[in-house]
């Protein structure tokens, strides 16, 4: 994906100081990060080294206890319910294990936002999200289902699905490949790198999955210890110079990085 | 020895006192966003379907066992003094006063409060809470205000409907066991009963449904740490109602009824 790589322009989403405790314990530590319109950034690190803290402060989910995030340039931190509301209607998120709601059918799961957050009638949203189920390669019979009745990649199919019902501005991406087997999660990749380049989206993903991480970013940083500690085009990462990064692309137990205990 | 349980005995009361105030504020929150829009009437529905209807069997059997139990150990009681005659006055007060909205707000306490703690915690271990908020629905809008709503609607239909069976309970023990007269054990339960009996037991069990799924709801809304976390909600959600009921019945009769 790294040629399509657009230029940085005026950043869509801006990260300035951003810092999250819990306790006594620091999980982000001042973190600088742009995003630039169009571009897919790729935040990767071990298991409890703040990535889906860093995911969930951006969507608004938990709030940093310092620091600046601005989405086209609108500071997003203090926001009330209403301005929130307003700023998440641009945002798709796909969560690590779904998130689909599994009182409600495939279909409904999809045409979730339209329905409840754009007053879309219910036969309008149908068709939409048969739309988007066929975008991700599912039939529409499928769109009858329960979710419990799939297996967990057309789980994770749907959930894209949903993910990119609203036609969204920017698409967070939780662990995409996470408990696929390699085939179906290079189909993932496949269907992200497809549906953001379609809808023209600004993507935000967070991996330990390397193979997913030069797939679907243009860019990758690398977060240790609540720190960004490296960040750059995807095709640097084999040269970044930072033995941290190194241990971590190549998965070797022996290097700097020490195995993080707590998850936060 | 002293200061170790004077420490202990002062950390529970800040934890029971932050634990109030949290279910205070969950409570103030579902009461002030229940008159916002947008509003879920299609989940409101569903949640009316749930509590009232689903719930109308195991309400139906407790009231109508209540009902004959009661007329049947009156009798035994009553038969010494020569006041069998008072047995559908008892039956009827007792019912529509107090054992038509405790049992009844106890067995819903028991299968609805601990059903939306479960399904709550589920979601909310399972990221479905965080999901509606990313789709611009508010989860507390969503999930607890129809909650909330329905249970103070359709509990004192429910307690109705009970009262109702368990009236006819304790007739069929009368009638048919006790050697009633059908008519006069009729005449005799419509005249004793005031309105005032059937109003407080109908505002018990809207202040019952209220507590019932204002504990589900907190339950599962504030639950963590998957499964084990759930069940302890789903726990916690059925004692927490199940004690609140028996409080505030208490100090509803008094409001109601003490001279």
């Amino acid at each position: 994906m790294n040629a399509d790589a657009p230029q940085m322009a005026a950043a869509k989403i801006s990260l300035r100081d951003v810092a999250k405790s819990f306790g006594p314990k620091k999980v982000l530590q001042g973190i600088d990060l742009d995003v630039a319109p169009g571009e897919s950034m790729v935040v990767i690190g071990g298991s409890g080294s703040g990535k889906s803290v860093l995911l969930k402060c951006i969507l608004g989910l938990m709030a940093p206890n310092r620091g600046s995030i601005r989405v086209d340039g609108e500071e997003t931190v203090d926001f009330n319910d209403r301005s929130r509301a307003r700023v998440m209607r641009k945002f798709g998120m796909l969560f690590q294990g779904g998130a689909l709601f599994d009182s409600l059918r495939v279909w409904e799961n999809v045409a979730f936002g339209p329905i409840q957050s754009d007053g879309m009638r219910p036969e309008q949203a149908r068709e939409v999200a048969i739309a988007k189920l066929g975008a991700v390669g599912l039939g529409p019979e499928i769109g009858e289902l329960f979710p419990s009745e799939l297996s967990g990649g057309m789980q994770k199919r749907v959930a894209l699905a949903r993910a990119i019902a609203r036609e969204p501005e920017i698409i967070f991406f939780d662990e995409p490949t996470t408990g696929l087997d390699p085939i179906m999660a290079d189909v993932i990749n496949d269907l992200i790198v497809k549906c953001v380049s379609d809808l023209g989206a600004t993507a935000v993903s967070i991996t330990h999955d390397m193979a997913s991480a030069r797939k679907i970013g243009h860019r990758i940083g690398m977060l240790y210890e609540g720190r960004l500690i490296w960040q750059g085009p995807v095709a640097d990462i084999d040269h970044s110079g930072n033995a941290h990064v190194d241990q971590f692309i190549h998965g070797r137990a022996e290097g700097p990085i020490r195995m993080q205990v707590r998850k936060f | 020895m002293t200061i170790p349980l004077l420490t202990v005995l002062g950390r529970m009361t800040l934890a029971f006192l932050e634990a109030a105030g949290a279910v205070t504020s969950f409570a103030f929150q579902a009461i002030r966003l229940s008159v916002q829009p947008p509003f879920y009437r299609q989940q409101l529905l569903r949640q009316m379907l749930e509590i009232g209807y689903y719930s109308l069997p195991v309400v139906g059997l407790t009231a109508i066992f209540t009902g004959m139990v009661l007329a049947l150990q009156s009798y035994t009681g009553f038969a010494r003094f020569s006041a069998e005659s008072a047995i559908p006055n008892v039956v009827v007060v007792s019912l529509t006063r107090e054992l038509g909205p405790v049992l009844a707000g106890l067995m819903v306490a028991g299968r609805v409060g601990a059903a939306m703690a479960a399904e709550i915690g589920t979601m909310r271990v399972t990221e479905q809470i965080d999901a509606l908020t990313t789709l611009s629905t508010n989860p507390f809008k969503y999930l607890v205000v129809p909650r909330v709503i329905a249970g103070i609607v359709t509990l004192p239909i429910l307690v109705l409907v009970a009262d109702i069976i368990g009236v006819l309970g304790g007739f069929l023990v009368g009638v048919y066991k006790l050697d009633f007269n059908d008519t006069a054990y009729l005449r005799n339960t419509l005249d004793f009963l005031e309105f005032q009996d059937v109003f407080s037991g109908l505002v018990k069990a809207a202040v019952f449904g209220f507590l019932i799924t204002l504990m589900g709801c907190y339950h599962g809304y504030t639950s963590k740490g998957g499964a084990q976390g759930v069940g302890m909600a789903t726990t916690n959600a059925v004692v927490s109602a199940s004690i609140l009921i028996l409080t505030f019945n208490y100090f509803i009769t008094e409001a109601f009824f003490s001279r």
